[in-house]
């Protein structure tokens, strides 16, 4: 795939009535504008917006006057921040060493075969995105996957494939 | 805040735990909770108070009991018990013939399986607990991490109290260098020479740095700590602080980790609340208080100064060293950095003394160890045993061994940065030097038990591929070298490497080993040597015969001529 | 007078001050170690591990760019060892991205080809990697050629101590780990850059060039970097 850079045009101003923006910018107020707390705001601006958009990294580098630069590379260094928004209804397959020898490959076959979706990707229409996650630390539970936030113990391969239609067809 | 007042709360809540007829622990590790132990918890407190019994009968969460493929877990003291795969629907059964009544619910005892009894009632006698012996889980499982009161009741903050009215801080630096700890994170470097080197370092401003981002996937013993037991933290990093000159610290724990990040907040906002956090703890003149950062998903950042980079927010890159974080840390500064584990350790030690940690394991490895059971092995969870004991005993006396009737294969110890140890050298004493002997580290406490279903090469590659997702891409030799090694290691595993990619894959290990920046890349080539060690025939017969003799790979049908070249 | 300590170096016995690298000892003594990521008048990165020594005593390799000098160190340059590593990491950069000297504007004025040479490298025994990488030439001067970066982070470093502009950073980490300009934005569209083009006379290969030269034409200047250091710090 070739690389696409980002264009200043596709970076437009968040809207001064954006709600989320508010609460950003009460989290920078706490840390007191201090830069060694940028990782802890992403952190906090993730979990508003579910992402993390161009626009907000612009504006909290702004806010905190650190070159752009800098906090992209911050953002794309550490896996929990993600540039692209999720799907609506996530799966996420831990794919730690115990999880890994009590078969969580199996699983992620199976989601690949039933979704069509690898590790990383989202279904066409948005609803349910698939993860992996290296060790949730539910070891004693091998194998682990979390459907929107909650962690399924034990999973059995040849289930998960309805078990995340009932969950996601419930919602 | 003062001794009298810990006093009058150890008492109070002693008093009123002997005045119960029954205490009930309900195991709330995040383990159990994916059980539903939550949904155990509220159903038994509610059966309980429609009796009328909340008086006679309390009911607690606690954290990790240890047998987590058993869960949810529960507890009923006085009598030691403890109940497995407990459901909201056999709850009635449990509260009404055991805490009403008083009668054992012998079917659902910890271990008993459908037409064969446990082989204890009293679960400190059953084979997964006796050989065990808890000091860092000793109040995981007892107390209710969200009470700071039931953590005073167990002795907490009487050995920070000790600390600061009756030592000095280089007897406190002495007491720690006389038990002989090492660090619990994986290195296993003398504690009490580290805490000696900060302490040495001349600095109006130094700091404490608590390493909870435990990295290492099948890893979950820090998780366990800060969420069963988070109070001994705070405690040990303010004894930690004292003895140094520090007077802040950080929590680094892992994002991953949100319930713990939620029992920490709850246990620094108490302590702070009681005195035992902030200004002039004790109404002496040592100020301490510690803050949250939570980490953002880089393994990386488990290495000390990847670690201080993160808390300076900034990419999580090693530097070279020297020098060292105890001269030159955050922000520039001192800094004394330790494992979850190794602070755990650190209230009961300064309670009694040295002497007395120094007397369990090992003359070289003192004190207990966590681990983290977990793979092809019956009993899997958390378990915690003298330093010393042999392999052999931690897999079948406690683990209960390899199910299914399979033959145990190897043993994986230190995560990724350590070795699979084979069946030869099942009676290996659990040490430091001796993991090293047989090419293994005894790394943060993962120990994942393989079959005879588990293909080597498979456990080199996905080792392998970890290295590759995680590592920085500072320096060339793992950013290059473990990518190239992995592209090597796929090749065989697809029946489609030769034995040249062998010889290159036994050029590039000792050379990503050696000229790494830092741990990561030092220790990535660990499992691939170790494996090569015990299981070359492995390798050999995925090259040779393009058979995965484990029957793991897929392997496409062999073309006509195989890479034996 | 400066503490003076003893030190040996490649056999040779020399009294110097401490509070020095290995690196900046031995250049005084006249012992050529190899470097890529160091460059006089920046920060030191310690990452291209090319400049790693043998202390006596010590089973570990030293970076002599970050190793401070201590008293009665003894210490090795070379070796059978320690040039087959190095060797060894210059091919792992042949490998790592898409090096093509022959259409090269640094073509026989390049630090990586150099240290091929001296090395003895001639050819590359891993498989070549690549990677997708762009070619930015949206700069009114500049180009930035992606294929023919090896993350040195001169470019960095000089950007963010020399000029203080900070323009740019690295994105990414392990192999997918790349140079960008703000916010992975085109180098010509951004909002830092003073255009000063000392990022150019940092870079020591073929990456960063100026749009005006050829092939094999372009002349880099690095030492230029370490005289504006000095230059700047007598002014203040």
């Amino acid at each position: 795939m070739p690389v696409t850079l980002n264009r200043a045009s596709q970076i437009k101003e968040i809207p001064a009535t954006d709600p989320r923006l508010a609460k950003v910018n009460l989290a920078i107020k706490q840390y007191q504008r201090r830069q060694d707390a940028l990782i802890q705001i992403l952190h906090t601006a993730q979990d508003l917006y579910g992402y993390l958009p161009l626009n907000v990294i612009q504006h909290i580098a702004r806010e905190l006057k650190m070159p752009p630069s800098r906090v992209y590379g911050v953002v794309t260094f550490y896996h929990f921040f993600t540039l692209k928004p999720k799907g609506e209804h996530m799966v996420v397959v831990c794919t730690g060493t115990a999880c890994y020898v009590k078969g969580a490959q199996k699983i992620l076959d199976q989601i690949s075969a039933g979704f069509g979706l690898k590790v990383g990707q989202t279904t066409p229409d948005g609803k349910i995105g698939v993860e992996q996650a290296r060790c949730i630390g539910a070891c004693g539970l091998a194998p682990a996957v979390i459907i929107d936030n909650e962690v399924i113990a034990k999973v059995d391969a040849t289930k998960i494939v309805d078990m995340i239609k009932t969950k996601v067809g419930a919602a | 805040m003062n001794i009298q007042t810990l006093n009058e709360i150890k008492a109070k809540v002693q008093a009123r735990k002997a005045g119960l007829k029954h205490e009930v622990c309900v195991c709330a590790g995040a383990g159990c909770i994916s059980s539903g132990a939550l949904s155990v918890l509220e159903a038994a407190k509610k059966q309980v108070k429609d009796l009328g019994l909340e008086k006679e009968i309390e009911i607690i969460p606690v954290g990790c009991m240890g047998a987590c493929n058993q869960g949810p877990l529960v507890k009923v003291e006085p009598t030691d018990t403890v109940y497995q795969k407990v459901s909201v629907e056999r709850t009635p059964v449990l509260v009404e013939r055991h805490l009403q009544h008083g009668a054992i619910v012998d079917d659902m005892l910890l271990f008993s399986e459908p037409g064969k009894a446990a082989s204890s009632k009293k679960a400190s006698e059953l084979a997964f607990n006796s050989k065990q012996q808890k000091i860092v889980l000793s109040g995981c499982g007892t107390i209710n991490p969200e009470d700071i009161e039931e953590y005073i009741a167990a002795d907490g903050y009487f050995a920070l109290h000790k600390c600061l009215t009756q030592m000095s801080s280089e007897e406190v630096i002495g007491e720690v260098k006389h038990s002989n700890i090492r660090g619990r994170g994986g290195a296993g470097f003398p504690t009490g020479i580290k805490w000696e080197t900060v302490y040495k370092y001349v600095s109006a401003e130094k700091y404490v740095i608590c390493n909870g981002d435990e990295g290492d996937p099948g890893a979950f013993m820090d998780r366990s700590v800060l969420e069963g037991d988070p109070h001994r933290i705070l405690e040990g990093m303010a004894i930690a602080g004292y003895a140094v000159g520090a007077n802040r610290g950080f929590i680094y724990v892992r994002a991953e980790y949100p319930l713990a990040i939620k029992r920490l907040e709850i246990a620094i906002k108490q302590a702070r609340k009681l005195g035992l956090l902030g200004s002039q703890i004790f109404n002496s003149e040592f100020n301490f208080d510690v803050e949250i950062r939570i980490g953002a998903g880089a393994f990386v950042c488990g290495e000390e100064t990847a670690l201080i980079a993160s808390v300076e927010g900034k990419r999580g890159t090693p530097r070279p060293r020297p020098p060292y974080p105890a001269q030159v840390g955050v922000y520039g500064k001192p800094t004394l950095l330790n494992n979850v584990e190794t602070f755990a350790n650190i209230a009961p030690i300064l309670l009694k003394d040295g002497e007395w940690f120094s007397s369990i394991g090992t003359p070289k490895s003192s004190g207990t160890k966590v681990f983290a059971l977990a793979g092809k092995i019956a009993n899997t969870g958390l378990i915690e045993v003298p330093l010393g004991i042999t392999l052999r005993e931690i897999i079948f006396d406690i683990g209960g061994g390899i199910p299914g009737g399979k033959a145990f294969k190897a043993v994986q110890t230190g995560g990724p940065s350590g070795g699979c140890i084979p069946a030869q050298h099942l009676d290996t004493k659990v040490d430091y030097e001796s993991l090293a002997s047989v090419g293994s580290i005894m790394g943060s406490g993962g120990m994942i038990v393989m079959d005879e279903t588990s293909c080597m090469v498979a456990i080199a590659r996905y080792f392998m591929e970890f290295c590759v997702d995680e590592s920085c891409g500072k320096c060339i030799p793992c950013r290059v070298g473990t990518k190239e090694m992995h592209n090597l290691l796929s090749k065989i595993c697809e029946g489609k490497g030769t034995l040249q990619d062998l010889a290159l894959l036994e050029e590039l290990a000792p050379y990503v080993k050696e000229n790494s920046l830092c741990g990561l890349g030092a220790s990535a080539p660990n499992p691939l040597l170790t494996t090569l060690r015990y299981f070359r025939d492995e390798y050999i017969a995925h090259i040779v015969e393009g058979r995965c003799p484990a029957g793991e790979c897929k392997i496409a049908k062999p073309a006509a001529s195989l890479g034996a070249h | 007078m400066a503490n003076l300590i003893s030190i040996t170096i490649d056999d040779k016995k020399l009294d110097v001050e401490l509070g020095q690298t290995v690196l900046e000892v031995a250049r005084k003594a006249g012992v050529d170690i190899p470097v890529l990521c160091q460059l006089d008048g920046l920060s030191t990165w310690g990452a291209c591990r090319l400049c790693l020594v043998e202390l006596e005593g010590s089973p570990r390799l030293f970076p002599a760019c970050t190793t401070p000098v201590a008293d009665k160190q003894v210490i090795r340059t070379q070796s059978e060892k320690l040039n087959k590593y190095r060797r060894m990491t210059v091919e792992l950069l042949f490998a790592e991205r898409n090096h093509i000297c022959s259409v090269c504007v640094a073509n026989n004025r390049c630090e990586l080809q150099n240290l091929g040479y001296r090395l003895g490298m001639d050819h590359v025994r891993f498989p070549y990697l690549t990677p997708e990488c762009n070619v930015d030439a949206s700069h009114r001067d500049f180009v930035i050629d992606h294929n023919r970066c090896v993350l040195c982070t001169r470019c960095v470093r000089t950007c963010d101590e020399v000029e203080g502009a900070h323009n740019w950073d690295v994105m990414g980490r392990g192999s997918n780990s790349r140079i960008v300009s703000d916010l992975f934005q085109p180098w010509g569209e951004s909002t830092t850059c003073t255009s000063c083009g000392k990022c150019v006379d940092a870079c020591p290969v073929g990456a960063i060039w100026r749009k005006e030269a050829g092939q094999s034409q372009l002349a880099k200047h690095p030492s230029m970097i370490s005289e504006l250091v000095a230059k700047r710090k007598v002014k203040s």
